[in-house]
């Protein structure tokens, strides 16, 4: 008999890493904007991301839906718990989604704009990282309600992890314009690339000291009987990092953004078996918060048909986009 | 009550976010069909009239489509940061319904949308037309789940109750709940009927200042045709819809017609009136013998539940659903006279030319958009005090979060609502108000070029800041 709790743990945790890879490069280009103050610099880094926005985004809403779907009490409960950085991380989309829109169109007004789409970028991915890191922390659960308190979600950690995420993103945000850009901005791309794979490589390395020093759970589970099949995880972070910092010196051009996810692949599948088999640390299993069956069923169907017609278009999508982009080519006007 | 709770915020909060969210999706559904019809009749004819259009109706369709994503998202994870129980009690249900409509219709619209807006030079005229069909597809699919969900909350079927949640057995019973055809028929024709008027008024302000121009002819005709079918289906569906509410939800129907007492042989239709809850009756009403069994059961002496006959704590509130609901069927009444005296009009040549009409025409511009939330106003007031209609109180349903808690989100959404769509809606009104700028797809990329200044990507378009809105041919 088909585990279809586990089969819908699988595909949230993929939505979820679909999400990272596709949102954080866009988010991330709101949070490299102050780097990049020339009016026609920042016209080609928002038409870089111009026709894909929107389907990324759809994948963070995908994770809520699914979630929603096949385990109610953990969105329940984990929505509820993190009330006020979620709503602070919509306000950020809020603000940037429109920005996309008028900042082309306005004049008198384009710092405004400007404004709104950095400070929304940032806070949306400032706050997604704080509510990742207050979930990893736990969230204390009493028959199906989160049972905590208003600001439980703030703590050193999740402030850490917040800040995190903004270095995660930015560089993703960095390796895509350097596959998207040339000339000029390209150099300062591939300038500004190694300072970032840096900053990112501390704060995989601090976040991975941090979270097994405050939780014994995950330190039990990292340094207990696992440790031998665990080492070469750090072994292949670094060999990533440097294979960042190489390809810049040598000016390969997708080759860093590559790396970048293999990286942020990495940080993930370390998240998930710190975690598992926990929907919501520290006690509650993905099988104790699964829908009833005949819903899991149900929604079943309409993922495995229908996510990989999905994954088809939007892959057309990026093939038709695929190319640099140019401050002549048909964007936001 | 001296202070108000964390559940009145909540569903303050609620209905503000809905009811600014839902008037994006409305433009967008119906202008979304509407530029896919000008683009095939672009491909068919080879008009550049049309394709003007196309282009002018996309970038208004794209600012909408933009606050409409956003603030959609917000409603995706209300359910959960405030609405927690009740998603414990039928997140079975609803959330695979929703999860249904990201997947066939979010990711639909999203994913062609680039192409839509972007793509005219990327692929070929069939191809983008395949994307613009697309989109239009995912705002109908979109309409069909979201549609599909309340309407299981206002009417639910197919589940059982285990552990005190929901247990969905039958999904077809589900999907297709008693109200749902009902409601979802009449949702689509609003949208449609808003959108239109929308059209049809932005057009009749262009020819009051120019009577020739083409694009803004060919928009009012077309708005005026759709609506011409439209508004008066509506008034048959929105009929339907009342019978099945009494069936399904007769508390709901008492209160919109301010009916108190159940009369025998006969209920009368009060056409006006001021409903007093505290009181159990109807104050200055203007009433019609018999007209209320005739409306709402179809026979002359059909006998129709009143307000006295549900508990106190089981009605809805009178005053807000009797007034919303004849806010509804005014505006659609002047819909129907609208598209009517357009038809008379164009039959004698004479669209174009009145001025009386196209006035009126921009006056109901945002008619279609009050209707529709005084209808939505109706059926949600309607349905309380339950939010899973005879299941699951509104009051059970809210997160253990703190008034603190959601004062703060309702505050900071209300300002950044304000501000943010605030300006989106004065952006898309000078945008509506510079109208179409004449351009043809083979003179796209030499404009381009001749064009590139310190803006370049302006070149094709005037900035919607410039004083010089209003140049068209």
């Amino acid at each position: 008999m088909l585990d279809l709790a586990l089969v819908w743990a699988a595909i949230i945790a993929l939505g979820v890493l679909v999400y990272v890879v596709l949102d954080g490069f866009d988010l991330g280009i709101g949070i490299l904007f102050p780097f990049f103050p020339e009016d026609e610099d920042r016209q080609v880094m928002m038409n870089s991301v111009a026709p894909v926005w929107d389907g990324n985004e759809t994948w963070m809403v995908l994770g809520g839906a699914g979630l929603f779907a096949a385990f109610p009490v953990v969105y329940a409960a984990v929505l509820s718990a993190l009330y006020l950085p979620l709503v602070l991380m919509l306000v950020g989309l809020i603000l940037r989604g429109v920005a996309f829109e008028i900042r082309p169109k306005s004049r008198r007004t384009r710092p405004v704009w400007d404004l709104a789409f950095m400070l929304g970028s940032a806070l949306a991915t400032f706050f997604q990282g704080v509510a990742l890191g207050a979930f990893i922390q736990g969230i204390p659960v009493l028959n199906r309600e989160f049972a905590g308190g208003a600001f439980d979600w703030l703590s050193p950690f999740s402030l850490f992890t917040g800040m995190g995420l903004l270095a995660t993103y930015a560089v993703l945000g960095c390796g895509w314009l350097i596959i998207k850009t040339e000339g000029e901005l390209q150099r300062r791309m591939f300038r500004l690339m190694p300072p970032l794979t840096l900053v990112l490589l501390a704060v995989i390395g601090l976040v991975s000291l941090w979270t097994p020093l405050s939780q014994p759970a995950i330190a039990a589970r990292w340094f207990g009987p696992a440790l031998a099949w665990l080492w070469p995880v750090p072994l292949a972070v670094l060999a990533c990092g440097w294979g960042i910092l190489h390809a810049v010196k040598i000016g390969a051009e997708i080759r860093p953004y590559v790396l970048t996810l293999a990286l942020i692949a990495l940080g993930y599948l370390g998240f998930l078996i710190s975690i598992w088999p926990n929907l919501i640390p520290p006690g509650i299993s993905l099988w104790a918060a699964a829908a009833p069956e005949s819903s899991l069923k149900f929604t079943l169907v309409g993922a495995v048909v229908i996510l990989p017609v999905i994954l088809a278009y939007t892959a057309w999508g990026y093939w038709v986009f695929r190319g640099k982009v140019r401050v002549h080519d048909e964007g936001y006007h | 009550m001296n202070e108000i709770s964390a559940l009145d915020l909540a569903r303050i909060q609620f209905a503000f976010t809905v009811s600014f969210h839902i008037i994006f999706p409305a433009i967008t559904i119906g202008l979304s069909s509407f530029i896919a019809v000008l683009e095939g009749l672009w491909l068919k004819t080879r008009q550049p009239v049309y394709y003007t259009l196309c282009r002018f109706w996309s970038k208004v369709f794209a600012v909408c489509f933009a606050m409409g994503v956003v603030s959609g998202v917000v409603m995706s994870y209300q359910f959960g940061t405030n609405w927690s129980a009740f998603s414990n009690f039928a997140g079975s249900i609803t959330g695979p319904l929703l999860a249904y409509e990201v997947l066939t219709a979010f990711f639909l619209e999203a994913g062609f949308l680039g192409i839509m807006l972007f793509g005219w030079n990327k692929v070929g005229p069939r191809a983008h037309f395949a994307a613009t069909t697309a989109v239009a597809l995912g705002t109908l699919i979109s309409m069909f789940w979201i549609l599909s969900s309340n309407s299981w909350m206002q009417t639910p079927a197919g589940f059982r109750i285990e552990d005190g949640r929901v247990i969905p057995l039958d999904w077809l019973a589900i999907v297709f709940n008693p109200s749902f055809p009902y409601r979802f028929l009449h949702m689509a024709l609003a949208v449609f009927a808003a959108s239109m008027l929308l059209v049809a008024a932005t057009a009749a302000w262009h020819l009051l200042k120019n009577r020739a121009n083409r694009p803004m002819r060919i928009s009012l005709s077309m708005a005026l045709a759709c609506l011409l079918v439209v508004a008066p289906m509506q008034a048959l569906v929105g009929d339907a819809h009342g019978l099945n509410t009494l069936k399904y939800q007769p508390a709901k129907l008492a209160a919109i017609e301010g009916l108190w007492e159940t009369h025998q042989g006969g209920t009368p239709l009060n056409l006006f009136g001021i409903p007093d809850m505290q009181a159990e009756t109807t104050r200055y009403a203007l009433q019609i013998p018999h007209l209320g069994s005739l409306v709402l059961t179809h026979s002359w002496d059909g006998e129709i539940p009143g307000l006295k006959s549900f508990p106190r704590e089981d009605r809805p509130n009178a005053l807000i659903t009797f007034w919303s609901f004849r806010v509804m069927v005014g505006l659609g009444g002047l819909m129907i006279l609208l598209a009517l005296a357009g038809a008379w009009l164009y039959r004698r040549g004479k669209l174009y030319d009145s001025r009386a009409f196209l006035r009126f025409a921009v006056a109901m511009g945002p008619a279609g958009f009050v209707a529709l939330l005084a209808g939505w106003v109706t059926t949600e007031v309607g349905r309380q005090p339950w939010v899973v209609y005879g299941l699951l109180r509104t009051a059970h349903a809210v997160s253990p979060v703190t008034r603190q808690q959601v004062g703060i989100s309702l505050f900071v959404f209300v300002v950044v609502y304000s501000l943010v769509f605030g300006t989106g809606i004065y952006y898309l009104l000078k945008l509506l108000r510079q109208g179409p700028q004449p351009e043809t797809p083979q003179l796209m990329d030499t404009r381009h070029a001749a064009q590139a200044g310190r803006h370049p990507l302006q070149g094709a378009d005037l900035s919607i800041e410039s004083e010089q809105g209003d140049s068209h041919a």
